[in-house]
């Protein structure tokens, strides 16, 4: 019984919720997508150019995860559980780093073969 | 053992418990769940993607993506699937609001854009395996692209089946306002693969 009337509740809260406006979202992300190619085309130093690319995917990601998942009207214990993997990884790809970068497999010899096409065409 | 009976507010029992808690997604257990499982297949890419960076990290001879890639192929794919994120959004509002027409045009819309971009990325998976030769035995570069691909391509299957059984339901007239939550939770993952592809798109094609 409780459960039916908070469903409702709920329906009607979400509803009521001010919806974003999602086509601005979009034109965010189209604009940030544009963005992120022309970084990619433009050929800056690669420091540069993995800090950009990096913070411009990360901007598209907290937008989707905001606006489209609805996130930014949830309860906020809600953005724990959703922030967690990104802490996990994180902290995966700085361990594995130094392990793997000494590892012999995991480098590609210079004249590996990759496909057919030769690396320089 | 008695005092495991609750006494309602009332004073009267037994009784269903009640919750001491509030919940953290009040009458939609089945949207906190979504977020639980997402959080873990977050934790699956993302350690795919760690794991991809750190054998990438130092490895100077590793092969140039934008060479064996199509960026300009992929660049429409990525815009593709953005576009049904908005399509998704748009028809989970639509039911929302009781409007089932809206529902059914922007969830057929989804379903769409699901194809599309899983049609382009077979191309190019055809175009790879077949003409460039690579296979997921080639070297450390194919198979991290085919892995990480493959198993998004999958997620991505998995979502297009189940946003099509949910827009079959709206349009036989068995998915009413009240089943909203249904289309909400969809909508979770159709998202969170739409966030996993945007990662992917700039870390193995871009950088």
């Amino acid at each position: 019984m409780s459960t039916q009337a908070d469903a409702a509740q709920h329906m009607d809260a979400g509803a009521a919720h001010e919806e974003p406006n999602y086509i601005a979202v979009f034109i965010y992300l189209a604009i940030l997508t544009g963005a992120e190619l022309g970084v990619y085309a433009l050929g800056f130093p690669t420091p540069i150019k993995i800090g950009l690319l990096v913070a411009l995917a990360m901007a598209k990601a907290v937008l989707v995860a905001l606006y489209f998942m609805h996130l930014a009207v949830e309860n906020k214990t809600l953005w724990v559980i959703a922030g967690t993997p990104l802490v996990i990884v994180t902290f995966a790809y700085f361990m594995l780093c130094p392990d793997l970068s000494h590892r012999a497999w995991a480098h590609t010899p210079e004249n590996q073969t990759v496909g057919i096409r030769p690396a320089g065409e | 053992m008695s005092e495991a009976v609750a006494l309602n507010s009332h004073g009267h029992g037994p009784a269903e418990i009640d919750q001491t808690e509030p919940s953290l997604t009040p009458g939609n257990s089945g949207k906190l769940g979504m977020w639980i499982f997402l959080a873990g297949d977050a934790m699956t890419f993302g350690c795919g993607i760690a794991a991809y960076g750190a054998l990438r990290f130092r490895n100077v001879n590793w092969p140039d993506p934008a060479h064996w890639l199509g960026i300009n192929t992929t660049a429409i794919m990525t815009f593709i699937l953005i576009c049904s994120s908005v399509t998704m959004v748009e028809a989970l509002s639509g039911i929302q609001h009781g409007n089932q027409s809206k529902f059914r045009n922007f969830m057929g819309l989804t379903v769409l854009g699901g194809i599309a971009f899983l049609g382009m990325q077979a191309m190019e998976w055809h175009h790879l395996i077949g003409e460039e030769g690579l296979s997921i035995r080639t070297s450390l570069f194919s198979a991290t692209f085919f892995i990480l691909t493959g198993f998004h391509g999958l997620h991505v299957t998995g979502g297009v089946i189940y946003n099509g059984v949910l827009w079959i339901r709206g349009l036989m007239g068995k998915l009413p306002q009240s089943k909203a939550n249904l289309v909400e939770i969809a909508g979770l993952y159709w998202h969170f693969v739409d966030l996993v592809w945007i990662l992917i798109f700039t870390f193995v094609y871009l950088i």
